[in-house]
């Protein structure tokens, strides 16, 4: 049977097309890939959702569209997540755990822990994506916080029109199933290659999302140009580093590459004879792509884009953004340095204890500064980026499981906390600078309680989720015998303390402006997103053990 | 499994917390009976805690003991022994009052407006309810026999009393509302700053402790009785460095808190800054914790460190003897004057702890208690006097026991307390604590013997100036009297200071067999009697009856 089909498709008549083709021989028939689609469902589910946006928004009458899309991507994003689940319960993260799709992709605990995290992520941001009740409805229909029509020029005829015409952008959707699906890749890649595509895959979406702010939409095409060309870079950056790798070792797969670096496999390929095992290439090439992956978390020096993007994007693209992308960013860097460079522990120690200690400083030190809520919340973001980073070098698996219970931790608050953002409004939308939320406890005392939760969340106080993530990475990074970062990171702790403490002592303790904000009442797509990011902070804050357990039971990598 | 009295004395004021934030706007008064009941319950509980202790019983009583996140090893753990359930019943005691004595703090002058304008902003709801949750924390601290649990609500309940300094406080401020408004925010954020650092500093020797502990025993823990079993037996060694390190981040923590010059500078500007019933919260509840866990696991855990450290910590509590009691001279404004006078008290109670004799900690922990409740009494006379004139001014008063007598009169009391009369309570306390660093200490106890004669010119100064002279301004002709609820609030506080000072002996019995365990956690024994002072005192078995029974 086999063999007449073979026949048929790749041997075909001989000497009829002798010209273009070849005849295989013996050995060399071409096999078609084997790919456990069971393994990789999540990724396929969600992009699958993310084709079938496109083709809505390209067939769907414009009226239709606003529904259907959101029906496929919450439904696409639950069946990933059950898909997940399933998995999980299969033993897939633990016993079963194993390369799939030709050692492209880990199915192993940390990647089903990571992509159960950014599907749920992806639901309360798709949540946020919906809104329509914030912004004042445009002539009869309501909108989203997201441009009209995105391809006219600011200002200009087209956009006059398509705000007359009520449009609203559903394309948000399927990029934003795109970016999800990538990033449900990224933190799974078990090549450079495959890392290098998901990196693409998710981050021309969120460049194209950051561009999308239907308010003040130049600051948001600025922040998408900057986050553009300085995404570009580092892509480069991870791409050039991987050509190194290859160099070295002849393979871009991360336990090839491991192998060669202990010494357990001698490359034979003669092309590289010049460049392999040559150390210089390995170390440049290891340090390129950490590069690139750094930059995606965040750390300094490699944070500039940062507080410009988040402010411009538009927010809920900025709240979904600051979670899954640091999600996903850490779980590949994780992966890189657990399962590629565990030979040049000793080598990257020194540096990431480095970048660790001045993004958790320079990120807390910045904070104080600013003005601008959004800004506030980007340079938290980077000083938790350094938290997060003294658990990476922990290198244990007390590490890894407190990284990944960190990054759950940490992603809900941020949702949470950009989607208060969202609600704080004034006649020129958001109202972000931070002397226009003086007194917003007195005008609304529960959403300034809920934001303050937030706030001391970031700020780690006890009993909420910021709190034990905190722990988790400080205790493990205590056990691997970084002391001294622990005490930094506490005092960075302490530094951020006070710039949340300020938001706080505004909202509740000065006298509400005349002209100040109102805060709009959202539809329930956002009070839900925003109850979630409470619910979350609270119980994993109050009774973190079972999530502990499952980050504990998914901290080990296959290879 | 018993029933778990220490969780539900806690959890009352918790739950009653959430029901007073959760009355309708408009139902202010019936918050504030709703709160009262609840602290006057969990007054009864603290009540049966103590009388349920058996002072001759195990050292760590009506233990509870559940699985809580069993990756940090961290279980929920309580228990008291005489110390945490003298504190504990310090507290219950001294809620209601500060409840009773704020009933009017909280109402917002303007409140009509409004009240129309938001219904959801309930300031008085949430003042009471404040209230409440502190109490909750507090007694959770007391009773935590788990390094983790006690760091838990240590640093918590730092929340609500940085909401209770910076958006609460007195109606008419001197520089005008603005400006007021702007020194409490200064002053809420310098308290929360203050404590947040020190608690972060003692987070990174906790997670040290766990660290030292899961290298020793193979498995990390936060648990006391358990870390203290292993001490003992030799298990759980630590590097005579790693030790002190440790030490100093959970001492320096507790010393922010209690507060030890010269760490101090937070506690005048929230003391200063909040109502009367919030500085009573401040410095009679809250900062007792930082005193108590000097005790309970400074000691416990470090004894090592804790003598390597003595010599220091005993100077820097000699200077905030002498430099809270002289700056307390100096203040012109009431409420600070009562703060830099707690700041020399503090003094006294750390020369205590530290002094590692049995009368100097047993005089320490009364100290906490008669501390707490003196203090209360003169503050809230304080407060009432204040809210009457509307300044905290010393200048400003003169005359007051002309018009308003029995208000002058529990003031007097307040502030003979304070400077330690004997007859009062505090009296009993500060004589011990002075016997007991004399006798290892002498030097030290003569030094702050100073501080007693400091604080007989600060009180006496305050009353000659705010009561006694001539009536010279209007506003005090018009005065009126204690009502009947101030009366209320103050009486018992008065008639307890009494009976304690003369009768302290069923507190000395609790509060003895648990120091003695401190004691021998720090391996140390009282100083054989070498001159006649120190025989008198140490050849006493009960000291602390013998103190009081010179007046009876």
């Amino acid at each position: 049977m086999t063999g007449m089909i073979d026949v048929a498709s790749a041997g075909g008549a001989p000497g009829v097309h002798s010209l273009w083709t070849v005849a295989a021989g013996a050995g060399d028939k071409l096999q078609a890939p084997s790919i456990e689609y069971g393994k990789l469902s999540p990724t396929l589910i969600v992009l699958g959702a993310a084709a079938l946006g496109v083709l809505i928004d390209a067939f769907a009458p414009r009226r239709a569209r606003y529904g259907a899309q959101l029906f496929v991507a919450l439904v696409g994003l639950a069946a990933a997540f059950a898909a997940v689940i399933g998995l999980a319960a299969s033993g897939a993260g633990t016993t079963e755990a194993q390369i799939a799709g030709m050692g492209a992709l880990a199915v192993d605990g940390p990647a089903l822990f990571l992509q159960g995290t950014l599907l749920l992520v992806g639901i309360v941001g798709v949540f946020t994506f919906a809104e329509r009740k914030l912004e004042p409805s445009a002539h009869g229909s309501r909108v989203d916080s997201f441009a009209a029509q995105p391809a006219s020029v600011p200002g200009g005829e087209g956009e006059t029109q398509a705000v007359k015409a009520g449009w609203t952008t559903t394309e948000v959707f399927p990029l934003l199933m795109f970016a999800v699906g990538g990033m449900l890749l990224f933190p799974a890649a078990n090549d450079l290659l495959t890392l290098f595509i998901a990196l693409e895959v998710f981050s021309l979406p969120l460049y194209l999302l950051c561009a999308l702010a239907r308010r003040r939409r130049l600051l948001s095409q600025e922040a998408a140009v900057k986050y553009f060309l300085l995404g570009a870079f580092s892509s480069a950056f991870l791409l050039f580093g991987t050509a190194l790798l290859y160099g070295y070792a002849g393979t871009v797969s991360y336990s090839g590459i491991a192998r060669v670096v202990s010494g357990t496999d001698a490359i034979s390929d003669p092309v590289l004879a010049q460049t392999a095992g040559n150390d210089a290439l390995l170390l440049i090439g290891g340090a390129l792509v950490v590069m690139g992956l750094l930059f995606k978390v965040g750390a300094v020096p490699f944070h500039m884009w940062t507080p410009d993007v988040y402010q411009g994007a538009p927010t809920p693209v900025t709240g979904f953004m600051a979670a899954a992308t640091k999600v996903a960013a850490f779980g590949a860097l994780l992966r890189l340095l657990y399962v590629v460079l565990p030979g040049l522990r000793w080598d990257w120690r020194p540096v990431m204890w480095g970048v660790a200690i001045l993004t958790m400083l320079a990120g807390a030190i910045v904070a104080i500064t600013q003005t601008d809520i959004k800004r506030l919340l980007a340079y938290s973001s980077i000083a938790h980026a350094g938290f997060l980073l003294a658990g990476v070098i922990a290198t244990s698996k007390d590490g890894i499981s407190s990284v990944l219970f960190y990054l759950g931790a940490y992603s809900f608050v941020t949702l949470g906390a950009f989607a208060v953002v969202t609600l704080v409004r004034d006649a020129g939308g958001e109202a972000t600078h931070l002397s226009k939320w003086a007194g917003l406890g007195r005008r609304s005392p529960l959403l300034a309680a809920v934001f303050a939760v937030f706030l001391l969340a970031f700020a780690g106080i006890p009993l909420t989720s910021g709190f034990a993530g905190k722990f988790a990475v400080f205790k493990a990074a205590a056990e691997g015998g970084a002391g001294v970062l622990v005490v930094i990171g506490v005092l960075a702790s302490a530094i951020a303390a006070f710039f949340y403490l300020r938001v706080i002592v505004l909202m509740f303790f000065s006298e509400p402006q005349a002209d100040g904000p109102s805060v709009a009442v959202p539809s329930v797509m956002t009070t839900s997103a925003i109850a979630i990011g409470v619910v979350v902070t609270v119980v994993l804050g109050v009774a973190p053990q079972y999530f502990l357990d499952l980050a504990g039971q998914a901290g080990v990598f296959v290879r | 499994m018993s029933f778990p009295l220490l969780t539900v004395t806690a959890a009352l004021p918790a739950v009653g917390a959430v029901a007073t934030a959760a009355v309708p706007a408009a139902r202010r008064t019936a918050a504030k009976w709703l709160a009262l009941l609840v602290s006057l319950a969990t007054l009864v509980l603290a009540a049966v805690v103590l009388i349920r202790f058996d002072p001759d019983g195990a050292r760590y009583q009506l233990t509870e003991s559940h699985a809580w996140i069993s990756d940090f090893g961290v279980r929920y753990e309580l228990g008291v022994d005489g110390i945490g359930a003298a504190l504990m019943a310090l507290t219950a005691l001294l809620i209601p009052f500060v409840i009773g004595a704020g009933w009017h703090d909280a109402d917002d002058a303007d409140d009509r407006a409004d009240e129309q304008a938001n219904r959801r902003w309930r300031p008085t709801q949430g003042f009471f309810a404040l209230i409440l949750a502190v109490e909750a924390m507090v007694l959770v601290s007391f009773a935590a026999t788990d390094v983790f649990l006690f760091y838990i609500f240590f640093e918590a309940m730092l929340i609500p009393m940085y909401f209770l300094i910076g958006g609460f406080g007195d109606r008419a401020h001197a520089a005008g509302e603005e400006e007021g408004a702007k020194q409490r925010s200064y002053a809420a954020v310098k308290f929360l700053l203050y404590n947040l650092a020190g608690g972060l500093v003692m987070l990174a020797a906790v997670i040290g402790l766990f660290v030292v502990s899961a290298d020793s025993l193979g498995q990390g823990t936060f648990s006391l009785p358990e870390l203290l079993k292993a001490r003992a037996s030799g298990d759980l060694t630590m590097a005579t460095s790693t030790e002190r390190w440790l030490f100093l981040g959970f001492f320096v923590a507790f010393a922010i808190k209690a507060p030890l010059w010269p760490l101090h500078t937070w506690l005048p500007n929230a003391m200063g800054e909040s109502t009367a019933p919030v500085a009573v919260l401040i410095t009679a509840v809250v900062d007792k914790v930082g005193t108590f866990a000097m005790l309970r696991f400074c000691l416990g855990l470090f004894p090592e460190a804790s003598s390597w450290a003595t010599p220091v910590v005993l100077g820097l509590a000699l200077v905030s003897v002498l430099y809270g009691a002289l700056l307390a001279v100096g203040q012109r404004d009431i409420k600070r004057l009562v703060a830099y006078a707690s700041i020399s008290h503090f003094g006294f109670i750390i020369l205590g702890v530290f002094a590692m004799t049995s009368q100097g900690q047993g005089g320490a922990t009364l100290y906490m208690v008669f501390h707490g409740i003196s203090t209360a009494a003169l503050m809230l006379v304080a407060g009432f006097l204040i809210s009457r004139r509307g300044s905290r001014l010393i200048a400003d008063y003169g005359g007051v026991q002309k018009v308003a007598p029995v208000l002058a009169g529990t003031f007097l009391i307040g502030g003979l307390a304070t400077l330690s009369l004997p007859g009062l309570a505090p009296f009993v306390s500060e004589f011990l604590v002075l016997v007991g660093t004399f006798e290892r200490y002498p030097v030290a106890g003569i030094i702050a013997t100073v501080g007693i004669i400091l604080a007989a010119l600060y009180v006496l100064v305050l009353y000659q100036r705010t009561m006694t002279g001539p009536i010279r301004r209007p506003e005090i002709e018009k005065m009126p009297d204690l009502k009947v609820r101030e009366v209320a609030v103050v009486a018992p506080l008065v008639a307890l200071l009494l009976f304690l000072g003369v009768f302290p002996k069923p507190l000395t019995e609790i509060v003895n067999p648990a120091v003695e365990h401190t004691l021998s956690d720090v391996q140390k024994k009282d100083p054989k009697p070498q001159h006649p002072v120190a025989e008198h005192a140490g050849s006493d078995d009960k000291p602390a009856g013998h103190g009081g029974g010179d007046h009876e």
